[in-house]
């Protein structure tokens, strides 16, 4: 029940039941969609880059708390990123929730960590980040989780 | 009432024998007592299969069909008497029409392929139905390329039933082939599949049933049924994975063509012309999983020491037992409500992600499955992308469904507002 305390925290939580940045953005120049066909979570990301920067993130969706929680996370914090400070975010996040659970220096993100001990939720957690990436490399195809 | 639930429990001390049958219910996940209620999925082995495994690669490991050794004589024996128990479970009326495959899959893509891609062309038609596992879809789909055949659906109603009005109107002079499933993997409904081949036969139309999640749960005869083809696996029968059966009436059989070429399936072989051997070597290409047919073999040798009545009446007093135990779960909702159901709870859980709940019930030591159940047009009917489903065996107790609903109560703590 710890871990699930961890997993399952007040942060993650309140992303779940109101996602952050959602809907359709008008004006973006990079979209991308993502699927995680082991449970049916689909992810479409908004994003509007300038000079390369991300001005403006939104996502729409259905999935689990996990998938939900960390799109809403995500969009929060890649706003007034650089392409590559996004990109490289993804990869602590992506090291943090497969890796030990270090949380860095990433932030209110570190709710995230309790994925950790839960490894059949880790594509859950990490769906909407990988679907930015395919976003900023304007890859036309959906991407999956697997 | 206290007395009746007495009584009531006293079934369970009925499955908490059967339960010592099978080592791996004594795992502990999580620190917690295993409570598996993923046997749609797949059942757990009783140790006599498990035995029967390692008793023929221990003591008389050999090819079949190929040696005059001993050890060969012995296998191959083995091997057939496996088909032939498998026969009596079914009620086949010859062992010849009981074909080893790898599982429910290949049984239907070979009747796909053999059957439906020698007879079908443009403009037939396949029937199906709206609660397919994508396993009696996607074969079907591809047959359809091949030919130009084409699928038609017989809906789902809001209880999760066949709606067989619209069924009955859409066999027509076009249709070739019903494919439906005897019991639905994800809903738990009981079709009423004797009067659907009855239906089809009235226009010559052979039938065949998907019997994955039916052949562990319900008495099978093929005769009685008259069905064309049946297929299962024996890995939901209590049995090993990576084996199954396609049963096909003899007849339809010997007038298919081979499906896979190979050894075992021939009578001889030059390279101007081969003769293929006879029913069910035909189709029975290569060695085979022998170690699983045997296997299997004692699966159904233990259900049978079983016997169905003792295992159904135990299935549906569970299911009768925990149906409104998980519906009185405020913001629980049921998906399949038939009136013929197998030991299978679909649910969804206002504001909480079956995923979720999946997460959360594994961490109370209950397993269940949480996603689409390969069945995804039927999701779709439902209106929901995943479903979390809790799916009883012989060897499941009151207190199991006790403990699945108690962690279900948890699930709703976490999430709570
Ligand atoms: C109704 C149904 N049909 C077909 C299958 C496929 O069985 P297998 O994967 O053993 O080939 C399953 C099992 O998941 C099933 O439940």
């Amino acid at each position: 029940m710890t871990d699930l305390r961890e997993l399952y925290q007040e942060t993650i939580l309140d992303h779940y039941r109101q996602p952050r940045n959602t809907g359709r953005l008008d004006d973006a120049n990079r979209t991308a969609e993502g699927y995680n066909p082991l449970c049916g979570d689909k992810v479409t990301l908004y994003l509007k880059v300038e000079e390369g920067v991300i001005r403006d993130a939104r996502f729409e969706g259905s999935g689990c708390a996990i998938a939900t929680a960390s799109a809403s996370l995500m969009t929060e914090s890649i706003k007034g990123k650089r392409e590559d400070e996004a990109l490289r975010l993804l990869e602590k996040i992506h090291g943090m929730v497969t890796g030990g659970g270090q949380t860095g220096d990433v932030g209110k993100l570190a709710v995230l960590a309790g994925v950790h001990e839960f490894p059949q939720r880790v594509k859950c957690a990490t769906l909407a980040w990988h679907t930015m990436k395919a976003a900023l490399e304007n890859v036309g195809e959906p991407v999956t989780t697997e | 009432m206290k007395l009746f639930d007495r009584l009531l429990h006293h079934d369970d001390l009925q499955a908490q024998f059967w339960r010592t049958d099978f080592p791996i219910l004594k795992t502990r996940v999580q620190g917690k007592p295993l409570v598996y209620l993923d046997n749609a999925a797949t059942t757990q082995k009783p140790l006599a299969v498990i035995e029967a495994e390692s008793e023929y690669y221990g003591n008389y490991n050999a090819n079949v069909h190929r040696g005059v050794h001993a050890l060969s004589a012995r296998a191959t024996e083995a091997y057939e008497d496996a088909r032939a128990k498998v026969q009596r479970f079914v009620n086949a009326a010859s062992s010849d029409e009981i074909v080893f495959v790898r599982g429910t899959t290949e049984a239907i893509n070979l009747v796909a392929q053999s059957y439906g891609r020698s007879r079908l062309q443009a403009g037939d038609e396949i029937i199906l139905s709206q609660m397919e596992h994508h396993s009696n879809i996607v074969p079907w789909q591809m047959l359809c390329q091949q030919t130009g055949a084409r699928l038609r659906i017989i809906p789902v109603n809001d209880q999760g039933e066949l709606q067989l009005g619209i069924y009955e109107a859409l066999l027509n002079e076009r249709t070739r082939l019903v494919a439906v499933t005897h019991v639905s993997n994800a809903l738990g409904t009981i079709n009423p599949v004797k009067s659907i081949v009855e239906l089809a036969h009235r226009r010559g139309v052979p039938v065949l049933l998907d019997g994955a999640q039916a052949i562990a749960h319900v008495p099978v005869d093929v005769q009685a049924l008259d069905c064309d083809f049946y297929a299962f696996s024996a890995h939901k029968l209590y049995g090993p994975t990576g084996v199954g059966v396609l049963y096909g009436k003899m007849a339809l059989l010997e007038a298919m063509p081979a499906y896979q070429g190979g050894g075992d399936m021939i009578r001889s072989v030059s390279f101007e012309e081969t003769t293929y051997n006879t029913v069910p070597y035909k189709f029975e290409a290569g060695t085979p999983n022998i170690a699983g047919v045997i296997g299997l073999g004692v699966a159904v040798d233990y259900v049978g020491s079983i016997g169905f009545e003792a295992l159904v009446s135990h299935e549906q007093a569970l299911l009768s037992y925990a149906t409104p135990l998980l519906a009185d779960v405020p913001g629980l909702r049921i998906i399949g409500n038939a009136r013929e159901k197998t030991g299978i709870l679909s649910f969804v859980l206002e504001g909480v992600h079956p995923h979720d709940i999946g997460t959360i019930l594994d961490g109370e030591g209950v397993a269940i499955r949480a996603g689409h159940h390969c069945t995804m047009p039927l999701m779709e009917r439902f209106g929901v992308a995943a479903t979390a489903r809790a799916s009883f065996a012989l060897y499941n107790t009151r207190l199991e469904a006790d403990a699945l609903v108690a962690a279900v109560y948890k699930v709703r703590e976490v999430f709570k507002p």
